[in-house]
């Protein structure tokens, strides 16, 4: 019997305009394989990629609420661009999003019924506090305690998950809420400004546009974006050259932390304006693959952030019109990320065939 | 005189072209909570949606739409794309709905479980489950041996610690010496916790549970358990065939068909529905015969006295755990008091949790 060798190498000499290219390779196979299983669930596959992809922005109201929608992702897979490319797993922004979100949301409540233009700036500033110092858990605990940061914050999002919980049903919850397990509405004075009459879009965005350029300052214009490039390339290279690792860890967790919290906050006081235990449809652990799907990189971000909060859209707006499974929209972050992995491997990696030889066995 | 008779006939003719036009492209929304394929509560709205489509309206369901940010969004989709009335099927809908309904006067909605009517086009609605939990006290209290009923409750909000009370208060009646023990999971829909409660409260001792929660999976431990169990929502007879005695079914295909209909003719009006056994939006599931004819045949009459209103679940003397009395002897708990209730009556072991 004769078999096929496969030998696999890594290829030396990547392009970097290929390297960017990939996530659109992705998004199109998305697109391709996507249609084949419309086709197979019986849909017309044009009609369905339509609805999924073109008639939720079609009006000015759906572009606000993919912008809306795209807000969080961006701001938490921004943060997370920093521990990941500095080799730091942060898994558990989802809960850093939530500690913020409890921070902010506290504060707001103290700030009930009462009115003055600094209330949401301090409101802000303490949801980005709290998930810095919730991010900061793993972080201390990984540099001094040599803990694995994927559990240790993985574990931390059903912490602050039980917390949320713990707090809305009980000692937060609406005193005239009939004991139903959320707090009261916040007062205007606690709400994100809306930017036009009638749409959701609000002023978080410019918070993420803000977040997004600081963090290309740091990333490529300054020595801590210099050290976080170094070790995510070679740790060993960082040590030598002298970078304070326990520092850069900790830092790194913060910044991706902050920017958790600061999601968590503007969902609260954004579309929803309260607490209560539903606050994020998981953000937190889908802004990982946005920041993958994104390059790490703080424009690539942007535009991941906008295609996978479409494919949200697109999976209420195909399951409305054609009565699709709602379903499919996980379906197609998931294909997104499998297509995005699978080409980076072939653009990383090539396969050669060794030609036919006699298996002995 | 002609002339004014030719225009009124066309005017009619081009009233029935519209309302005619108007009556076909008539569509009623959804918005469920959970999987249709839960086989509890929203399966539950989803079976009244397909009666809804069964008298001829067409009809759009959304399922699993968090309760958070999505929800309006969601609500605003249905009501631009021309559904003309939208059913928003669980309490966290409550403020995305009353949003939704102010931005489009036109188009109706209907809130289940809630209490806000912000707006002229938003009606609510619900059933008297505790009704059902009454029937449930009965046969409990008749079946245990140990005298432990076991309860997995969700949230501390008023309709599930009115069904903790009914059901109580109805196994007392009929054996004075039962204790209700308690078990919170806050959660509508978890299997693994529901489980793991169910299995608590067997341990503590209780040979019959009950859930306010919709999964299956307490009925599924209670029967590998051998002890009693009730279904919940819909008839979850199949997953415990010897161990459920029946269930508690959410019947929402009559209102939502009624409702519907009456939005397509025009004749909606708001309101606050409450309804239960008499009008059929809470029913039971066949009776199990291992529990005895006889005592099938009390839970039958006492079904109907229910319905008839021959029998009150709340009827006095009613204390509350302190022995304070709640509610006088001769006369019954009124709405306002049931739908505010958040105090355990007498026999119910715990706290609630604030």
């Amino acid at each position: 019997m004769e078999v096929q060798l496969i030998k696999i190498e890594k290829r030396n000499d990547v392009s970097r305009s290929i390297y960017f290219l990939t996530p659109v390779l992705a998004i199109f196979l998305t697109l391709f394989g996507g249609g084949i299983i419309f086709f197979i669930l019986g849909f017309n596959p044009i009609e369905a990629l339509k609805f999924f992809f073109i008639t939720p922005i079609s009006d000015l109201y759906g572009l606000s609420e993919l912008l809306v929608k795209a807000t969080p992702l961006c701001l938490i897979a921004i943060g997370l661009s920093f521990c990941f490319k500095s080799n730091n797993w942060n898994i558990g922004a989802e809960g850093q999003l939530i500690f913020g979100g409890i921070v902010g949301g506290g504060v707001a409540l103290l700030f009930y019924n009462h009115d003055g233009f600094y209330v949401l700036p301090i409101i802000i500033l303490s949801g980005a506090i709290g998930g810095m110092l919730f991010a900061m858990i793993p972080a201390i605990l990984k540099t001094y305690f040599n803990t694995n940061e994927i559990l240790v914050s993985l574990m931390l999002v059903y912490v602050a998950k039980l917390l949320l919980d713990y707090l809305v049903v009980g000692p937060w919850s609406n005193p005239e809420g009939f004991n139903f397990p959320e707090t009261r509405q916040f007062s205007e004075s606690a709400k994100m400004p809306i930017l036009f009459d009638g749409l959701r879009i609000h002023a978080g965005i410019f918070i993420t546009l803000i977040t997004v350029f600081l963090s290309w300052l740091i990333l490529y214009k300054t020595y801590l974006g210099f050290q976080i490039k170094v070790s995510g390339l070679s740790l060993k290279t960082a040590k030598y050259a002298g970078f304070k690792g326990k520092t850069m860890i900790i830092i790194v967790f913060m910044i991706s932390g902050a920017c958790a919290g600061l999601a968590g906050v503007g969902e609260i006081t954004g579309p929803i304006g309260q607490l209560h235990r539903n606050i994020s449809p998981d953000y937190g652990f889908t802004a990982i693959i946005v920041a993958f799907l994104g390059r790490l990189n703080p424009v690539g971000i942007i535009f991941a952030s906008l295609i996978v909060a479409l494919t949200y859209l697109g999976a209420e707006t195909a399951q409305i019109f054609l009565q699709v499974p709602k379903y499919t929209g996980q379906v197609f972050q998931g294909m997104i990320l499998f297509f995005l992995l699978g080409s980076d491997y072939l653009l990383f990696f090539k396969i050669k065939f060794l030609g036919l030889k006699k298996n002995e066995l | 005189m002609y002339k004014n008779f030719l225009r009124y006939i066309i005017s009619v003719l081009f009233l029935l072209g519209v309302s005619g036009q108007a009556n076909a492209d008539f569509k009623v929304g959804f918005v469920y909570v959970g999987p249709t394929g839960d086989h509890g509560w929203t399966y539950q709205h989803d079976e009244g949606r397909k009666a809804v489509e069964a008298a001829g309206i067409k009809t759009t369901y959304v399922e699993s739409v968090p309760e958070g940010a999505d929800a309006e969004r969601v609500i605003r989709q249905l009501a631009q794309s021309g559904h003309d009335l939208i059913f928003t099927t669980s309490f966290g809908y409550m403020d995305p709905t009353n949003k939704v309904a102010k931005d489009f006067p036109n188009v109706k909605f209907e809130h289940a479980t809630g209490y806000k009517r912000e707006h002229s086009n938003v009606s609510t609605y619900s059933a008297r489950f505790y009704e059902g939990r009454t029937l449930l006290g009965h046969m409990a209290g008749k079946m245990t041996k140990t005298n432990v009923i076991g309860y997995i409750a969700s949230f501390p909000i008023p309709e599930v610690i009115r069904g903790i009370n009914a059901m109580t208060l109805a196994a007392q009646k009929v054996n004075p010496d039962i204790k209700t023990k308690i078990v919170w999971v806050f959660t509508w829909y978890d299997p693994g916790k529901e489980s793991e409660a169910a299995q608590a409260l067997i341990d503590q001792g209780a040979d019959v549970i009950m859930q306010h929660t919709d999964s299956t999976a307490p009925v599924q431990v209670a029967e590998k358990a051998g002890v009693w169990s009730f279904g919940q929502a819909s008839d979850m007879q199949r997953f415990a065939p010897k161990s459920i005695l029946t269930s508690i079914i959410d019947d929402w295909a009559p209102y939502y068909v009624e409702r519907s209909i009456a939005a397509r003719d025009g004749t909606w009006k708001q309101q606050d529905t409450w309804h239960g056994l008499k009008e059929g939006m809470v029913a039971m599931a066949p009776y199990n015969s291992a529990m005895g004819s006889d005592l099938v045949k009390e839970v039958e009459q006492l079904q109907k006295d229910l319905a008839s209103g021959k029998t009150h679940s709340f009827t006095g003397p009613i204390y509350d755990q302190k022995g304070n009395i709640l509610v006088a002897e001769g006369s019954v708990a009124d709405d306002g008091m049931l739908a505010g209730m958040n105090v355990y009556v007498k026999g119910v072991e715990g706290d609630i949790p604030q």
